[in-house]
């Protein structure tokens, strides 16, 4: 058997240990790698380097977006006087810059309401973006309900999700009033109590664990304190 | 045959081991020792030159990359008995992929990326440009075409087996080209950017910011910013013609290069004609012919 002969062969050379080692091929004195690894090791190494110092800032080129936050932009959308508690304006108003018309986006504009106890003498901006997967939904008058299109969302008049797919209230805007027009700033979403958080994409929940699921992104202004 | 005479020696069919290598060049002439060598012409020298020549410069390219044992290997390799017209649908696939990119390259020379032109532009190329309308729509058509011979392609591995071993690699491979293929087909969905396009990647897009926790930030990188704007379109742009393209050319080169190696699976309603049991050594030593000989039982012994 091929693993007794082994054995005894190990055995035999153990049972010699003054026989003096002989210095591995390739090995100089006082040196601990070859040559020829040493070259490897280095070889690897520039090559290596060079290589990370084309790709990583290619790669942060193409990832620097998700870190970036635009100018906050304030867009006058008519005078205070337009707008009334019982419904809403619509209004249209630039969001992204640079594209045209298809940077415009939509909103329902009212004064805070006090039947519905809310804060009194503000301007509520409420985004026509679907929660679902973001088709433009529509303010029904004879509902008082918003519904959208695609896969029949329903939202009632403060826009808390009241039917089908949609998994949270519609987005709002921040509004303010300056020499009597009233201006919207940037986007920001709600919690199903309407709390006010950091913009979220439509379809992702917000509120409790889902603040951690869907986390906030870098590129979002932060949202009204109020 | 007569068809070899047409390809150049280089690329002509191997001869089988059997044959004798004296059967190409036909007898020979049966006055070689009687009449005497007629000194032919300048002309009829020139012309058999000429006649040569195609097969020259086959030849001196062959002697420099030695293609042709690999090209004679890989356009004579067996397939199997049963091969049949499903399994022209990988070759298909191929065809809309190369129809999609030479399209596509020639629908760049006139499309504008940018986020205020490109509507004009593919709008210029449908009305004005000579055959404009036909290319952009064989691009537009071809891509659905392609998605599905890749399903019908992907379908017809998997009914047939021929996923599994030793070809799992290609399986896994063919799996990431399904996938480039249909970033391809979303990417390319913004392109014309009408109505249509925008809101088809609004909706695209935020279905995959509904991934937990990566989802958002994926959303972002592909928008590049919080909404779909001005470098969205060059960003998909870059990604449709450039950047998967070329991963798909790639690996669609390691998929052919696996299925010219590993050669094609025989369908699964074909029986085996040769015993599944591996052959005894002492079966090998009869000859070529001992396999076939073996009588079925026997082949239960080893």
């Amino acid at each position: 058997m091929s693993d007794d002969a082994d054995k005894q062969n190990g055995a035999e050379a153990a049972g010699r240990p003054e026989r003096p080692i002989p210095d591995p091929p390739g090995y100089f004195e006082g040196e601990s790698m070859t040559r020829r690894r040493a070259f490897t090791v280095a070889v690897q190494g520039i090559g290596g380097i060079a290589g990370a110092a084309i790709v990583l800032p290619a790669v942060g080129f193409a990832v620097a977006p998700i870190f970036h936050r635009g100018k906050e932009r304030w867009e006058a959308v008519g005078p205070v006087g337009d707008f009334v508690e019982d419904t809403y304006r619509q209004v249209i108003f630039t969001e992204t810059e640079g594209i045209g018309d298809a940077g415009k986006t939509t909103a329902y504009v009212r004064k805070s309401s006090k039947q519905l106890d809310e804060k009194p003498n503000e301007i509520v901006a409420v985004s026509n973006r679907c929660a679902h997967l973001g088709c433009p939904v529509r303010f029904v008058e004879a509902a008082g309900n918003f519904i959208c299109p695609c896969h029949g969302g329903v939202y009632d008049f403060q826009g808390k999700r009241i039917g089908g797919p949609p998994v949270r209230p519609l987005d709002h805007f921040q509004a303010r009033v300056r020499d009597g027009q009233v201006e919207l700033g940037p986007r920001y979403s709600v919690t199903s109590q309407l709390e006010p958080v950091r913009a979220r994409d439509p379809g992702e929940f917000t509120g409790g664990v889902w603040e951690y699921l869907y986390p906030p992104r870098p590129s979002t202004f932060p949202p009204p304190s109020g | 045959m007569k068809l070899d005479s047409l390809i150049p020696a280089p690329l002509r069919k191997p001869a089988k081991p059997g044959a004798s290598n004296g059967a190409a060049k036909g007898p020979a002439p049966a006055d070689l020792k009687t009449a005497p060598a007629e000194r032919p012409s300048d002309a009829q020298r020139l012309g058999d030159r000429a006649k040569d020549a195609p097969a020259d410069v086959l030849a001196w390219v062959d002697q420099r990359t030695a293609a042709s044992g690999f090209l004679t290997g890989m356009l004579y390799r067996k397939v199997p008995k049963g091969t049949n017209w499903f399994y022209t649908l990988g070759s298909a696939t191929l065809i809309a992929f190369v129809s999609q990119a030479i399209t596509g390259v020639f629908l760049a020379m006139f499309y504008t990326p940018s986020a205020t032109q490109a509507y004009a532009s593919i709008a210029h190329i449908n009305n004005d440009v000579f055959l404009g309308q036909l290319v952009h729509g064989m691009h537009k058509w071809g891509s659905s075409v392609m998605v599905i011979l890749v399903f019908l392609h992907m379908g017809r591995t998997f009914f047939f087996g021929a996923y599994k071993y030793p070809r799992e690699l290609n399986w896994v491979i063919g799996v990431v080209l399904l996938i480039l293929t249909m970033t391809m087909a979303f990417t390319g969905y913004l392109l014309p950017f009408d109505q249509r396009s925008f809101w088809a990647s609004v909706v695209g897009i935020n279905i995959n910011g509904t991934g937990p926790v990566v989802g958002p930030y994926l959303s972002d990188f592909l928008r590049a910013g919080p909404e779909l704007g001005a470098t969205t379109l060059s960003r998909f742009y870059a990604i449709h013609m450039l950047l998967v393209p070329g991963a798909i050319i790639a690996l669609i080169g390691a998929h052919m290069y696996l299925v010219v190696k590993l050669g094609t699976t025989a369908p699964p309603w074909l029986k085996a004609d040769k015993p599944k049991v591996a052959a005894s050594v002492s079966q090998l030593d009869a000859g070529v012919e001992g396999n076939g000989a073996a009588p079925p039982n026997g082949a239960s012994a080893s």
